[in-house]
């Protein structure tokens, strides 16, 4: 347990080291803080009208959703790809750490990391509620925010699964965005039936995050990104394995 | 210490350690001599825990390599060819890094004490990524001395160093072990002699030869190689050298100089310098040339066993196998 602190905190410093942080915060703001202020322009103009009630939706929603998909692959590719190019996973995997304990440490440091960034985001929901009355929904601030930190914990882990399998990191990237994209837009034919059918219904990684969105919080969705989490995981784990292997 | 039983590692096809066999005891310096792709590295990378052997029993302190693999590395110091580095990071953040994965009491004091050792105190603050290979190579023996490991693993730790810092790594590795276990491995002969208690010789994965330095030494002095140099005319030189007695072989070097080697026992140079003077040659130089590691191998894995047979060794075994084997050819 104590390696896998280790780890993590060498890895979540290194984020803050160089200007990747800075970079992706950037991206952050620039669009998520336009977006608010356009929405917020609108709603003025028309609050002659009617009174505007704001939600934490306008945060929470596809905008949110569109960053996460784009910028995890983009700070999870360098976390174990990184040290099999410089040689310094021979270093790693001849220390006295659990290969699975690596594999942890590059998790949480990559969670972290996007969860420092969620928590930033959190400003918004805080101005909307102060210039409204009685305030926005608290019910889809809880359960939107916890969505977007079980969909990050999943998406954090199927990085660092595939970074673990290439010595590349833009390879690393390009796989991940692949893989997500394709839970993302996965379907079948409609003719297909039977349990490949069930399977495939419940896939897609946006559908399961559509009902914390709207203020739902059902437990068959927290299970299926906390497998998705534990199955990235594990990819992670196995491709180091295997590297020891050959 | 280190005990290694038939270990053989395959890549695909290729057989990079071919059922190796030793040991190390305690306090021993052990080397690993032989020329590049003979299977050291992969060899070392197995007993520090680094990838398990295709077949074969290593045990490392102790304890089994793939079955206790977590016991070994806690127990070993290992520097690895390319010295793998966080060129990100400061020096003492490194080695506290490094120290904090294995769990030591008062990093910061052990940090500041293997600096000490290595002599890079004052670029303890300093970005990796600024300092020389000399001291990175410090830098990575720092973090293999960092726990006080039973057993140091040490793959080519003087490469990339200036003289002077050979010496000082040198002594650093003959003073460490007086206390621990090193298994080193160069393909310097100069150095095995220097460092090692004992050195065993490997080419393609197999034992050729094991010995002490002296020893190993010994077996080619008996002949003795020089090099011999004139100024301008040098035509039948060849002919009026190989005419000396005790003289076995001479040839032009490239460069215009001549090399001999002499008979076993024998100091021909006195006769050879006196014939060529006397054949109306300008005597230049005459300088004995030591025997690389490259002619020890040449003659390690010869057919016929060429060098003088002092000692029962497995040198003698393999060439007697290798003869074996031809005539095994031959009578098919």
């Amino acid at each position: 347990m104590r390696n896998i602190w280790t780890i993590a905190r060498r890895e979540y410093k290194l984020y803050f080291n160089g200007p990747i942080a800075y970079a992706v915060a950037f991206l952050y703001f620039l669009i998520v803080g336009w977006f608010v202020y356009a929405e917020l322009r609108d709603a003025l103009e028309m609050a002659t009208f009617q009174p505007y009630t704001p939600s934490v939706q306008l945060v929470t929603g596809s905008i949110m959703v569109f960053l996460l998909i784009f910028t995890i692959p983009a700070i999870t590719m360098r976390l174990v790809a990184e040290e099999s190019r410089t040689g310094t996973m021979e270093l790693l995997l001849t220390a006295p750490v659990r290969d699975w304990e690596l594999i942890i440490g590059k998790w949480l440091s990559g969670f972290l990391f996007m969860l420092t960034l969620l928590a930033v985001t959190l400003i918004y929901p805080f101005i909307l509620n102060r210039i409204s009355s009685p305030g926005i929904d608290q019910g889809p601030m809880i359960s939107g925010y916890l969505g977007l930190m079980l969909m990050l914990s999943s998406l954090v882990a199927v990085g660092v699964g595939i970074s673990a399998l290439f010595n590349n990191q833009i390879a690393a990237f390009f796989v991940t965005l692949a893989v997500v994209l394709f839970l993302w837009f996965f379907r079948l034919p409609t003719s297909t039936t039977g349990v490949v059918k069930d399977i495939a219904a419940n896939i897609n990684f946006i559908d399961h995050y559509v009902t914390f969105y709207r203020g739902v919080i059902d437990i068959k969705d927290i299970a299926y990104y906390l497998s998705m989490t534990a199955l990235g995981l594990f990819l992670g784990v196995v491709a180091v394995e295997v590297r020891r292997w050959r | 210490m280190i005990r290694v039983e038939a270990l053989t590692k395959d890549y695909g096809a290729r057989r990079a350690v071919d059922s190796l066999t030793f040991h190390a005891e305690p306090r021993e310096i052990l080397g690993f001599l032989g020329p590049n792709g003979a299977g050291k590295t992969t060899t070392m990378r197995i007993l520090a825990g680094y990838m398990p052997p295709s077949s074969g029993k290593a045990q490392v302190a102790g304890f089994d390599v793939v079955e206790q693999s977590l016991e070994v590395r806690r127990r070993v110091g290992y520097l690895p060819e390319t010295v793998p580095l966080y060129t990100d990071m400061t020096v003492f953040d490194y080695l506290k890094y490094m120290g904090d994965l294995r769990h030591l009491p008062n990093v910061e004091d052990r940090v500041d004490d293997v600096l000490e050792i290595v002599n890079l105190g004052d670029r303890a603050n300093g970005y990796i990524a600024n300092l020389s290979k000399g001291m990175r190579q410090r830098v990575g023996l720092a973090q293999a001395l960092l726990h006080q490991p039973e057993v140091l693993i040490l793959d080519e730790p003087t490469i990339g160093l200036d003289p002077a810092q050979i010496i000082e790594v040198r002594n650093l590795i003959r003073e460490i072990g007086k206390e621990r276990t090193v298994l080193l491995s160069t393909h310097i002969l100069s150095e095995a002699q220097q460092i090692c208690d004992r050195v065993l010789i490997i080419n393609k994965g197999r034992i050729v030869a094991e010995d002490t330095p002296s020893r190993l030494q010994s077996r080619l002095a008996g002949s003795q190689k020089v090099s011999l140099r004139v100024a301008g005319e040098s035509d039948g030189l060849d002919a009026v050298v190989a005419g000396v007695s005790g003289v076995l072989r001479a040839g032009f070097n490239s460069d215009g100089s001549l090399e001999f080697e002499a008979q076993p026992g024998q100091d021909v140079r006195p006769d050879v310098a006196r014939a060529v003077i006397h054949g109306g040659y300008n005597l230049l130089e005459l300088r004995p040339v030591g025997f690389s590691l490259e002619d020890i191998f040449m003659e390690l894995t010869r057919e016929e066993p060429a060098l003088p047979q002092t000692t029962e060794d497995a040198s003698e075994g393999e060439a007697a196998e290798e003869e074996v084997d031809q005539s095994d050819d031959e009578a098919k």
